[in-house]
């Protein structure tokens, strides 16, 4: 798990209010690790040392002048080279306190860049024309002609030094007339390769670009301003002879889609930091809404994100890295964040949030479902093993083809077709093997029923959820899709078979449970067992009202009479259908913390009718004569407090200030205190009885005693 | 089976005394103990550890040390005293005084010629043995202080003295001390305070080890007079030091309780030099360890908390054979109850008085299980004191409860009692002069006549009338054997007298004829118990290695009962028990029911019933009682065994068949013993 650790300040923005640009020109590596020179958009080249966080030397030109071009560290010569003016360069150690009495030399086109190859002894010029000199021979000669290699309204939009085993590249990016083009100038031999960046979106250019060696190849990082990131790889094995002029379709893949909702990003920049993750700084926080104040790191092979932090104030887009350390300008500082990308494994990287649009893998996602896995099938287990060896190929063709034409079928065809279709590829493959196809054909059956209002097909989708082998995680929308068309039966299927439904959707269900009428419901065709255990359960009471005793527990307790709340306590106040369905939501796993912040969205009716039928099951579950007969499709007494308890914590203010919720609150009360009276009195008898115990053991024998024993 | 009112009985008294001094005869494998009363018992190791013989103490008679010369015993004690004991009469044979002060130890040397015995003037007096006395033979040099322990070199040259401060080694011809070695005193306690050497133990190869009260093991080289090594034991004493046979391992036992041993071993593997290293601990007592015995197989310690532990070395046992199990030995391995079973009454023998109990009345009947309420509560006749220095060693009461005996080494006496409604009067009867000891008593069952059991084995009658016993005859065996009588029991028809003695040989008198009847074949074990049916005339007999024999004295042959059991075998869990039956007795109601009781449980008989399988289990009373009925008879087998009740002295079956059962719980003992010396435990 990447971790990025508590940053400082290294320094101060010089810049004017309210501009857009952070005012730092660049930022490169000194002589080691420790020091860096910071070239401020105006005059100044400051060296500051890392770890004492402090300046060292600071060398200024003259008022009037501008440095064109950040200043970089020959680490051969020991000197610093700028450019002022965009053809003034400059040339000073560190001993020399005035850049105006240092080395000048003017050039005779328009320099783009110095840039010094990390770890190599040599600088290069990029002209903004396209050129590329080495220094030393450009000093020796300043003068030169220097070729125009961009064309007409062609213009440099960033560069970098790329060093390769053997050779150094300069990589630059242009555009012309919204078209992206990379260069990549090879040097010692020198020649030149020119490639077309993949249009994106119409009128949209790259943000920023990163480009790094690896493997024999130069990747290049960039980043949309609508969140795409895009890796180019280009070979430098390969040096193409011919002349340049037409551009090579530079192919790209799609490493992430950062969450960026609506609006598009503005100014952001991505940035290689090892082979798998990348920080990526101006876009949103994929847990923390829209705003963009975030510096991230992803990873690319899960993309998962690794780490987040939120910076203080404006951010520029800019964002360098050197040394385990990242440079980004905010607000009005320069802050040095160090980090930690350890290699990455699935398991950490499932530690952090993962976010569901970053996902933009074409294989079909293959979630097990976990109680699958946990239910033994041996099989399940075996068969990943198989998968690799000749019986595989065997099965996934043997379903990969039905499957295919099945999910071609979906787009067109009618229902009736489809469950003949879906019947047929279930009856024939063994279900394990289809589990990655499944989610697929469910996925694409909710998406049709969602384009088209008039698709719906309930007895496929029952099927496919009887399976077992769907979890909520592998089509997300389907339980929302059966609660849009009112399908309860396959709600409630949904709820009992899928092991991870979140709790908001857990909550919508709840919500959509309490407020439908009644008379809705019951059409449904619920599951029997549930069904018969509610009508037990409410036949029960009725029994108990004919034997003209009610033998609540609580009601000796009533000091209270309230006679509405009275009532409620002895019959159900929602219908059996309804009643089936909320001890489905009962009965859901979920986590207290999440579930919280979504059961305060019950309207005030809600949670007094949820409420008092959680009192009607408390109640009846704490008589005597209460008998479970089926265990497994009943909420246990447990889950029925635990629920009583939320509801209670969510909306205890709300309950208090309405009225007739007083009733209902104090019967609970009452009861509660009853209970624990109860169990209270029932320890001490526990004490007493083990005392007993005790002292049966401790029989004394006296000196004399006459007993009778038997023999067999 | 049937159901059994039982009367519990706890308020018999009995206190063992405390173990003092040990002496193992390697050649006849017996054991010695003195206890601090004057007790010498003697037990058989090589038989199950068998109480053979009980000499009974003196009031004044201390033993400090035991030793065997021969197959002579020894004892000097503080009152300046020799002794040696008459082991076939069970009796002090003579005293010698030794003119020393109290002795505190005595020594013989390995070829059984001399005696050295240490006194309070810190001599050592040298004695030699004569054919039936000692005679005094010189001093060594005399020391400054009390001499404590004693050890010959095994050449019997020399002799090494333990006393204050110091160990001596003198040359027993010149009666010189050659060397001299100081042992530290306790580096805690007060300086002035001086160590006492509790144990010396001389070697072959002139090593001394000692042992003393700063908690040391030391080993000394007796040539140079140097210390060699010291191995600090405990924080307390160490009282006991004893040495295997070939010389490679030595017991030291502790105040503490505990059992150090050290073995003779080399450090490295291949290396000829070889040390003596502290391998094990054992701890088996709560109270000091006052004597150590070190066997070929065990290691056998007694102390203050007057039990007897023998602890078999594991390499040296077969395991999980009756002789790898750790023996503990409490009570003594006879009868100590006398129960008149006509009239209900218990005598209860201590060394120094009887008392006489009437047991009490239950109300009405009671399920198993039940406690029933007492109506009559258990009362105390009489309480009957010893005449004269000699502890009682035997006593009897007539099954009427109308005539109670006793004898001690040097009398014999008898009473008549007589029961009024609520008081008794006792009357001592004159018994003739005959009679001046005797090693058991026992009345006739209609109590007309006692039976006492002399020198040789035989046995005086007297008849006894209206306050008076007279002389009637004397039984003589047709033996060699001149041990003591152990054992004896009438028949309940009058007919026969059986008496067993430690030879093993069990003589049975006709008592119609007054004539020696016949001898039943000895057995290798010595008898633990014996009765003869009241109407069977069969001889029962538990011997010490837990046989049981059937003896028809009619046909003077096994019974058919017997030999069955003999050719299938008793069971193993009834083999493997670690203490003896001490009483055997009869129902009166199923002439097939034999009761028998150890230690730890009683067990009835019923011959009718079949053997137990050898994988069956013997103690199966809680499996029965479970059981239906009919699968109860299926699986019920001969022997029933009762272990309700724990740590038993007697178990007796009483005329209206309800059963006595004496019970001494071993903690009521614990708890009448002195502190032992204060150990810190976790938390204390």
């Amino acid at each position: 798990m990447a971790t990025l650790y508590e940053g400082y300040t290294l320094c101060g923005l010089v810049k004017s209010p309210n501009s857009l640009d952070s005012g730092i020109h660049g930022i490169e590596l000194e002589s080691d690790n420790d020091h860096v020179v910071v070239t401020d958009s105006t005059r100044s080249v400051t060296l500051y040392k890392l770890s004492d966080q402090k300046p060292l030397g600071s060398w200024t030109v003259k008022q009037g002048q501008s440095l064109s071009c950040p200043a970089v560290y020959n680490a051969g010569t020991k000197e610093y080279v700028a450019v002022s003016d965009g053809k003034v360069i400059r040339v000073w150690q560190a001993g020399d306190l005035l850049l105006d009495k240092a080395f000048k030399a003017t050039l005779s086109s328009t320099v783009w860049r110095v840039h010094c190859v990390p770890g190599g002894a040599e600088l290069y010029v990029l002209f903004s024309r396209g050129a590329v000199r080495l220094l030393d021979a450009l000093l020796a000669a300043p003068q030169q002609p220097i070729e125009e290699v961009l064309g007409q309204e062609e213009a440099i939009r960033w560069s970098a030094g790329v060093a390769a085993e053997t050779q150094n590249f300069v990589v630059f990016t242009t555009e012309q007339k919204g078209s992206h083009f990379l260069y990549v100038q090879r040097l010692k031999p020198n020649s030149l390769q020119k490639f077309c960046l993949e249009p994106e979106d119409v009128g949209l250019a790259p943000l920023s670009y990163s480009a790094c060696y690896r493997d024999g190849h130069i990747s290049l990082l960039y980043l949309y301003p609508n969140g795409h990131v895009y890796k180019s790889v280009v070979s430098v094995r390969s040096p193409p002879l011919e002349e340049v002029g037409e551009a090579v379709p530079l192919p790209r893949t799609q490493l992430l889609c950062l969450p960026v909702g609506e609006t598009l990003l503005e100014a952001a920049s991505a940035l290689f930091l090892d082979d798998d993750h990348i920080a990526v700084v101006g876009a949103p926080h994929p847990a923390a809404g829209a705003g963009t104040n975030f510096l991230c790191i992803w990873n690319t092979n899960f993309q998962t994100l690794q780490a987040g932090k939120e910076m203080a104030g404006k951010l520029y887009g800019q964002l360098w890295s050197y040394a385990s350390k990242l440079f980004i300008p905010h607000g009005k500082s320069l802050t040095v964040i160090p980090y930690e990308c350890p290699k990455s494994s699935l398991a950490s990287a499932l530690g952090k949030l993962k976010h569901a649009g970053a996902k933009v893998s074409r294989v079909p996602a293959c979630v097990p479902s976990w109680s699958a896995v946990f239910n033994g099938e041996t099989a399940m287990q075996s068969e990943p093993m198989e998968t690799s060896q000749s019986n595989a190929q065997h099965s996934q063709s043997s379903s990969d083809g039905p499957v295919n034409q099945v999910l071609d079928l979906i787009k067109t065809a009618t229902v009736e077709v489809i469950r003949k279709e879906v019947e047929a590829v279930l009856s024939q493959a063994d279900i394990q093997g289809l589990q990655p196809w499944l989610g697929q054909l469910a996925g694409s059956l909710v998406s049709r029923s969602m384009a088209d209002p008039s698709f719906y097909t309930p007895s496929t989708l029952a099927t496919l959820v009887g399976t077992r082998c769907l979890c909520h995680s592998v089509c997300p929308e389907l339980l929302m899709l059966a609660l849009e068309k009112r399908d309860y039966s396959l709600v409630q299927l949904c709820l009992q078979s899928f092991p991870d439904v979140p709790e908001n959707i857990t909550c919508c269900c709840l919500k959509t449970f309490l407020s439908v009428p009644d008379g809705d419901v019951e059409t449904a065709s619920l599951e029997p067992g549930s069904l018969s255990f509610m009508e037990t359960l409410t036949a029960q009471e009725h029994g108990t009202k004919l034997n003209g005793f009610s033998a609540a527990g609580g009601e000796h307790h009533h000091h209270h009479p309230e006679r509405t709340s009275g009532l409620l306590v002895h019959t159900c106040p929602v219908g059996v259908h309804k009643a089936v369905l909320l001890n489905e939501v009962l009965q859901t796993p979920y986590s207290d913390t999440f579930l919280l912040p979504h059961l305060k969205d019950l309207s005030p009716q809600q949670v007094m009718l949820f409420l008092q039928y959680l009192q009607f099951l408390y109640f009846n579950y704490s008589e005597d004569s209460f008998e479970q007969e089926d265990k497994s499709r009943a909420p246990t007494l447990t889950q029925v407090l635990d629920w009583v308890c939320l509801l209670l914590d969510a909306h205890f203010t709300v309950l208090v200030m309405t009225p007739e919720a007083r009733g209902l609150l104090v019967n609970l009360h009452s009861f509660v205190k009853y209970q624990v009276r109860f169990v209270s009195e029932l320890g001490k008898l526990e004490g007493s009885l083990q005392e007993l115990q005790h002292m049966r053991e401790e029989k004394h024998i006296g000196q004399y005693s006459i007993q009778v024993i038997k023999l067999f | 089976m049937g159901e059994f009112k039982v009367h519990r009985v706890r308020f018999f008294d009995y206190m063992p005394s405390a173990i003092r001094a040990m002496a193992f005869n390697v050649h006849t494998e017996r054991l010695a103990v003195a206890r601090v009363d004057g007790t010498v018992e003697v037990f058989n190791i090589a038989d199950n550890c068998f109480q053979e013989k009980v000499i009974p103490g003196q009031d004044g008679r201390t033993i400090e040390a035991l030793c065997w010369a021969g197959g002579r015993l020894f004892s000097t004690g503080l009152n300046g005293e020799m002794v040696e004991y008459d082991l076939e009469n069970l009796r002090a044979k003579y005293t010698v005084e030794a003119y020393g002060g109290p002795a505190w130890t005595i020594s013989s040397n390995s070829q059984g010629t001399h005696l050295a015995v240490g006194c309070e003037d810190g001599t050592v007096k040298i004695f030699e043995l004569l054919e039936d006395t000692v005679q005094f033979k010189k001093n060594l040099d005399r020391l400054k202080n009390r001499v404590l322990s004693l050890s010959w070199h095994p050449s019997g040259t020399q002799i090494a003295a333990g006393t204050l401060d110091m160990i001596r080694v003198f040359n027993v011809n010149s009666g010189h001390a050659t060397e001299r070695m100081m042992v530290d005193r306790a580096a805690g306690a007060s300086k002035k305070k001086e160590v006492l050497v509790w144990g010396v133990v001389f070697l072959s190869d002139n090593t001394i080890i000692s042992g003393d009260s700063a908690g040391k093991v030391q080993v000394w080289d007796s040539k140079m007079g140097t210390l060699i090594r010291t191995h600090l034991v405990t924080k307390w004493d160490v009282m006991a030091l004893s040495i295997s046979q070939d010389e490679s391992s030595l017991l030291a036992g502790t105040s503490e309780g505990s059992v150090v041993q050290f073995q003779f071993l080399s450090a490295n593997l291949d290396q000829p030099d070889r040390e003596w290293v502290r391998t094990r601990t054992l701890r088996s007592h709560s109270h000091d360890v006052r004597a150590l015995v070190h066997t070929e197989t065990a290691a056998i310690s007694g102390g203050n908390d007057t039990q007897l532990v023998v602890r078999p070395f594991m390499e040296k046992v077969v395991q999980s054979s009756k002789e790898s199990a750790p023996r503990k030995i409490t009570f003594p391995h006879r009868s100590l109850v006398s129960c008149a079973k006509k009239a209900g009454i218990l005598l209860f023998q201590f060394p120094e008085r009887l008392e006489l109990w009437r047991l009490g009345e239950s109300q009405g009947n009671g399920r198993p299980g039940e406690e029933l309420s007492v109506k009559r509560k258990p009362e105390a006749l009489i309480h009957l004191k010893r005449k004269g220095d000699d502890h009682i060693c035997c006593s009897a009461l007539s099954l009427c409860g109308g005539w109670l005996a006793y004898a001690s080494v040097s009398s014999v006496r008898l009473y008549q009692l007589q029961y009024d409604d609520d008081s008794i009067t006792i009357a001592k009867v004159k018994l003739p002069k005959v009679l001046r000891w005797a090693n058991q008593l026992c009345f006739s069952a209609d109590s007309s006549r006692l039976f006492a059991s002399f020198s040789q084995s035989s046995v005086l009658v007297f008849a006894l009338g209206q306050s008076e016993a007279k002389y009637v005859h004397t039984l003589k065996p047709k033996s060699v054997s001149r041990q003591a009588v152990h054992l004896m029991s009438a028949s309940d028809d009058g007919k026969w007298l059986a008496t067993a003695n430690s030879d093993c040989e069990v003589h049975v008198y006709n008592l119609s004829k007054l004539k020696y009847h016949c001898t039943v074949p000895v057995y290798s074990s010595c008898p633990s118990a014996m009765a003869i049916h009241p109407t069977g005339s069969n001889l029962v007999m538990v011997h010490a290695d837990q046989q049981i024999f059937e003896y028809s004295l009619v046909q003077k042959e096994y019974t058919e009962w017997s030999r069955t059991l003999q050719k299938i075998g008793l069971h193993s869990s009834w083999l493997n028990r670690a203490t003896p039956v001490t009483h055997v007795s009869f129902s009166t109601r199923n002439p097939d029911h034999i009761i028998l009781h150890d230690m730890h449980m009683f067990c009835i008989v019923d011959k009718s019933l079949p053997l137990p399988e050898k994988d069956s289990d013997l103690y199966n009373q809680k499996q029965l009682c479970s059981m239906t009925e009919k699968a109860r008879i299926k699986d019920s087998h001969a022997f029933k065994i009762c272990e309700s009740f724990k740590n038993l002295l007697c178990v007796g079956l009483l005329e209206d068949h309800s059963l006595v059962v004496v019970e001494r719980p071993l903690l009521d003992i614990t708890t009448r013993l002195p502190a032992p010396v204060r150990q810190k435990k976790f938390a204390t």
